[in-house]
C-alpha cells in the first residue's frame, strides 16, 4: 500500500489531496503513475510522465517504491 | 528552523540569523509578487507547498551550499497563502566573509529553490480571475535527473 499526494492543479483535476493505493511489488514510480491513470477517477486527466517525488525526495519515474511509501505527483514548479 | 511562513517576511530577522562577526559581505535576496506592464492585473498570489517535502529539500539545498562554500551562512524563508502585489514571497539571506561568496551562496540557493522547491502558485487577477503558474513553461514530462 503507497500513499498518494497530489498538489496544486493535480489536486483540483482529481478532487482530493490524497489517496491510498495497492500496488502489487516490485513497483516503480511510473507503474503507480499508471494505476493512478486507471483506476483513480480523474486520474487520466494527469500527465503521464509527471514530476515525481518519493518520500520527500525528488525522483525519476523508474524509482521502486515499496510498501508504505509516500509518492507525490508534482505539477510544475513555481516556488520563489 | 521552519522555512516557510504564512506571516510576512522580516528582512531584518533573516538577517540576524546569519549575522557573524567573522561575516564581512551579506547579501539579502527578496522575492516579491510583480504586477508588472504584461501580467494582466495581479492582485496577488496564492502560494501552496508540500511542506513536508519543502523541509527536506531545503535542507538538502542548504546543505549543498555548506558544502560549496563552508564558510558562508545562509537563511531561507518561503511565505505560503495569499501573499500581495509588491510584498515578498521569498527571502534569502547569505553572509560571508567576504562578498563574493555571500553572492554566490544567495544565487545559487534562490536558483536551486526555483528549480527544486515543492511550491506553487495561483494569480488572482484584478478581473476576478485565477490562474495556476508555469513560470518555466517546462512540460510536465521533465523530471529530476
Amino acid at each position: 500500500m503507497v500513499r498518494l499526494r497530489f498538489f496544486a492543479r493535480y489536486a483540483e483535476l482529481l478532487g482530493r489531496e490524497e489517496a491510498m493505493l495497492d500496488v502489487p511489488l516490485p513497483a516503480t514510480v511510473a507503474d503507480v503513475v499508471r494505476r493512478v491513470r486507471d483506476e483513480i477517477p480523474g486520474g487520466e486527466l494527469l500527465p503521464e510522465r509527471p514530476m515525481a517525488a518519493l518520500n520527500f525526495k525528488h525522483v525519476r519515474l523508474d524509482t521502486a517504491v515499496g510498501d508504505g511509501d509516500e509518492v507525490a505527483f508534482l505539477p510544475p514548479l513555481a516556488g520563489g | 528552523m521552519p522555512y516557510v511562513t504564512t506571516e510576512p517576511i522580516s528582512p531584518g530577522a533573516l538577517l540576524a540569523l546569519v549575522a557573524a562577526p567573522e561575516c564581512g559581505g551579506t547579501c539579502l535576496f527578496l522575492g516579491t509578487v510583480r504586477d508588472g506592464p504584461n501580467d494582466g492585473g495581479v492582485t496577488g498570489i496564492e502560494y501552496t507547498a508540500y511542506e513536508a517535502m519543502v523541509d527536506a529539500e531545503c535542507e538538502r539545498i542548504l546543505a549543498e551550499a555548506r558544502r560549496q562554500w563552508p564558510d558562508v551562512r545562509v537563511a531561507v524563508r518561503h511565505r505560503l497563502g495569499l501573499v500581495p502585489t509588491e510584498e515578498a514571497s521569498i527571502g534569502i539571506a547569505a553572509a560571508a566573509p567576504h562578498r563574493g561568496e555571500a553572492f554566490a551562496a544567495c544565487r545559487f540557493v534562490i536558483e536551486a529553490v526555483k528549480e527544486r522547491l515543492p511550491v506553487w502558485k495561483k494569480e488572482l487577477r484584478a478581473d476576478g480571475s485565477a490562474l495556476w503558474v508555469d513560470p518555466q513553461g517546462r512540460p510536465a514530462v521533465v523530471g529530476p535527473e
